[in-house]
């Protein structure tokens, strides 16, 4: 492997080899190393996953067949809302976070993050909020092991959530859950925007920075402007049910409509949030396994940057069912389709990228062409559902949960399982095992085909979401069946990843610095990377500086304007 | 349907070029391991593929301000009929009032013949959390939110039962809040009109049975929740029952109306919705018979 020796690393002194069981677990929990804190976002994020997960299997059960009888209303009504909750707040969120904390200091040269405390702080407070959500299992009604959990959907629309309607505390637990991972991301998100902005290395210029640290820039701006109102709702939110507040009490004169806007003014720049990071490692991974350099890098930027903008003004998309009116929805209509232009344009730059390269398929890249043929597929439904008569139809319907699980599984999941793969070697030294992963891919694939197609056909059908059970003979049942019978397939491919990752973490190949020949900088330093990362700052003249060391000959920087 | 047709045309356009690239660039073995030739960008393709989805948006724009025109903003005919609509935890209440009628969880209305067009405009509120009322064949849906007044209207042209739900979560048994909407030919729905304005029947001759219902029905709380038109009962918070047994269903849809499934529907609403409002009146087996002989006889 070529790398540049003086980006080698001293020694690895400080590391945990030979030492007692307890203090490494305490070095864990008192940590302010942006490897570690990222380490634990996502381990932490994959337990979430894993019971997320879980949550969807019994959903998919219980609609496998029409009447049935295997869970309570009550009982599914709290696994859509815990499912929903905790998908978006406790393993979306802090999974990519924790990508980010890993790898943006590495990528733009920086030995750790700006605010390592602040940093701790957040990933603890992220942690405690997904604790405490889950505790109203034995909390929720206030009494010891009496409780249950909240049942009032992932966007907890008012006034089902004021205490007339929702007596007991679980949606207190909801409220103060969401509330906390809240103040966990905003810190976050400042801690990646100072970072980026302000720790870059020697040489690297804004327009020297790779794709991936540029989308987590938005990224984390656009969680400032949308997590802060959400944030703020849940506050009022429990104002109105113990202090007597009317912000959302429609009895007394409060507004359903301003939660949904307060609601979705989060929710959808939060779709974006999710995507972006999956954007970013797309733009890290496609080029390397295309080996070819990133087409139209600016453009990239501008239309990152643009997204960013854009998906504020889209948020009302998802009320065009409430009755705004005509303006109002013909604004959003414009609104969310003039997003599907930047959007296109990132589809278009990664396959002029593909295009004249020679592509390896190796596992991470595999996962990238499911993720560009899946993600081509939801922009388009998404482009439907964008026209509002459409959206009165189908809106609430299954074609909707589809839609925006084709975007979270089918774009974001595999995307991030692409990274997984791609990385794994940079943070445990160890390669992960392709076999394992192959099967691990073509299993998960099948699998979110037989659930995510399917399940567009009832909603166009008219059946809606959220709902326990249906009868017979509405043309629904066989649908639902092969949807279920996808979920477990998901399910098994999911566990095979977690085992390669055990597996491979003992067992795997050697990786070395730089097991697939990449450009950016953390693959200058060792697997796993020293706890400062750079032994001495790196110098860059160009995007890629790998590549510029390995090919001094023609170093990017002569073609970079 | 121009949206459908303009993604599929996208779809098969980007997908093919994608799939013919991955098979076209694959790495082979026989390939020399040099670096393929970097390429760096191009201005010129970049505003291509700018500005022609550019394009492409503002012709799909256009043609949804059109349909959003044509249905949210044409003036109400005067030929119109009016029906409010009030979502309940976990059923619907409808009433006419131009005709003085209540009734709750199926909407019968007249069709509408092109010509001469008599369409059904709903006012639509709530009287506790957010609904929506979806019958897919009709129109799409809109939501019933509380303290907030939304309309829509419907216009079927041929006779039938249209089925739908409510398509907002409002609570534990959201799945069984059913629509139906029969849609009459005017002869028809003027007489079911005529029909439903009646007072409920009081005198049962010959059904002892039926005439000692009412008076437990009289005697007990049902008249606290439930509106009989012509009787004390006079409640509003559960769904009108002057002419229960003029309809084909119970509970809002999931049950059909047999004076078996009204009997044990009576005795515990939860064995056959969990989670409905209504309470296990907690009545005796004889009371049980009567009331359900009763409710039996309220055409």
């Amino acid at each position: 492997m070529t790398t540049t020796p003086v980006l080698e690393a001293i020694d690895e002194t400080l590391e945990t080899q030979g030492r007692p069981p307890l203090n490494v677990i305490y070095e864990w929990l008192t940590t302010v190393d942006h490897k570690k804190i990222g380490l634990m976002y996502i381990v932490y994020a994959l337990i979430f996953l894993v019971i997320g997960g879980f949550e969807a299997i019994l959903m998919r059960i219980q609609l496998a067949i029409p009447n049935n009888h295997f869970v309570s209303p009550q009982v599914f009504n709290q696994l859509f809302t815990m499912h929903g909750t905790t998908m978006v707040f406790f393993m979306g969120m802090p999974i990519l976070f924790g990508m980010g904390n890993y790898l943006v200091p590495l990528m733009i040269g920086a030995r750790d993050m700006a605010f390592p405390r602040l940093n701790a702080f957040s990933f603890w407070v992220s942690a405690f909020a997904g604790l405490l959500l889950y505790y109203s299992y034995i909390g929720g009604s206030g009494l010891y092991a009496a409780g249950s959990a909240p049942d009032v959907g992932w966007f907890a629309y008012a006034p089902l959530t004021s205490k007339v309607f929702s007596p007991g505390h679980s949606t207190d637990y909801w409220t103060l859950a969401v509330f906390l991972s809240g103040i966990g991301s905003i810190g976050t998100a400042l801690n990646i925007v100072t970072t980026i902005l302000c720790m870059r290395c020697k040489g690297m210029k804004m327009s020297r920075m790779p794709l991936l640290p540029w989308l987590y820039l938005v990224m984390s701006g656009l969680v400032f402007v949308a997590v802060s109102p959400l944030t703020a709702a849940q506050v009022m939110l429990t104002l109105d049910r113990y202090l007597g507040a009317h912000f959302f009490d429609t009895q007394a004169g409060g507004s359903a409509i301003l939660w949904m806007h307060f609601f979705w003014i989060f929710g959808h720049p939060e779709v974006y949030v999710l995507v972006l990071p999956a954007f970013a490692f797309a733009n890290e991974i496609i080029p390397v396994f295309s080996r070819k350099a990133m087409f139209g890098y600016p453009a990239m930027v501008a239309a990152s940057v643009s997204i960013g903008f854009i998906s504020l003004s889209v948020w009302a998309h998802h009320m065009f069912t409430a009755g705004l009116g005509p303006a109002g929805n013909t604004f959003f209509v414009f609104a969310t389709m003039v997003i599907s232009v930047p959007t296109g344009i990132k589809i278009f730059n990664w396959l002029a990228t593909i295009w004249g390269g020679k592509i390896i398929f190796a596992v991470p890249m595999m996962f990238m062409v499911a993720f560009l043929f899946q993600f081509l597929i939801a922009g388009l439904t998404g482009i439907m559902l964008s026209a509002a008569p459409f959206n009165w139809q189908l809106s609430a319907s299954y074609f909707v949960v589809a839609h925006f699980h084709y975007v979270l599984v089918g774009a974001i999941v595999f995307s991030l399982f692409s990274a997984f793969y791609y990385w794994y070697p940079k943070v445990t030294g160890k390669m992960m095992d392709e076999t394992l992963g192959k099967w691990h891919f073509w299993l998960f694939l099948i699998g979110f085909h037989l659930t995510f197609d399917f399940m567009h056909v009832p909603g166009i059908l008219g059946m809606p979401r959220r709902i326990y059970t249906y009868e017979a003979g509405r043309g629904w049942d066989t649908l639902n069946f092969i949807v279920g019978v996808g979920a477990i397939f998901q399910a098994i491919g999911t566990l095979i990843l977690v085992y390669n990752m055990i597996h491979s973490y003992y067992k795997g190949k050697q990786a070395g610095h730089d097991p697939w020949d990449a450009w950016t900088l953390e693959w200058s330093v060792p697997s796993p990377p020293p706890s400062y990362n750079f032994a001495i700052e790196p110098t860059v003249s160009s995007r890629r500086p790998l590549w510029d060391l390995k090919h001094p000959e023609d170093p990017d920087s002569d073609y970079e304007s | 349907m121009l949206v459908l047709s303009i993604t599929l045309v996208i779809f098969l356009i980007v997908a093919g070029l994608l799939l013919y690239a991955l098979i076209r660039f694959r790495h082979k073995e026989t390939d020399s391991n040099r670096e393929p030739a970097q390429i760096y960008g191009s201005n010129q393709i970049e505003l291509s593929w700018t500005v022609i989805p550019i394009l492409i948006v503002v012709t799909l724009f256009l043609t949804t301000t059109r349909v959003i025109l044509v249905t949210e903003a044409i003036p109400k005919p005067a030929s119109a009929m009016d029906v409010t609509v009030i979502g309940h935890q976990f059923w619907w209440e409808y009433s006419y009032p131009k005709l003085g009628v209540v009734t709750a969880n199926e909407l019968h209305v007249p069709i509408s013949d092109p010509a001469s067009p008599t369409p059904t405009y709903l006012t639509m509120s709530s009287a506790d959390v957010s609904h929506s009322f979806w019958v897919p064949r009709l129109a799409g849906k809109m939501d019933l939110i509380p303290n907030r007044v939304n309309t829509m209207w419907i216009d079927p042209q041929a006779t039938g039962l249209y089925l739908g739900q409510c398509a907002q979560y409002c609570g534990t048994q959201h799945a069984k809040m059913l629509l139906r909407v029969y849609a009459q030919s005017p002869q028809d729905f003027a007489a079911w009109i005529e029909q439903q304005k009646k007072p409920a029947q009081q005198e049962f001759p010959g059904n002892a049975a039926a005439t000692e219902g009412q008076t437990v029905f009289m005697k007990n709380a049902c008249i606290n929740c439930h509106t009989i038109k012509g009787t004390v009962a006079t409640g509003r918070f559960g769904p009108d029952l002057t002419h229960l047994a003029s309809r084909d269903t119970i509970a809002s849809g999931p049950i059909q109306n047999t004076p078996e499934n009204l009997r044990q529907w009576v005795e515990d609403p939860n064995s056959l919705k969990p989670g409905s409002l209504m309470p296990a009146m907690h009545l005796n087996d004889h009371d049980l018979d009567v009331i359900t002989a009763y409710l039996s006889q309220l055409h």
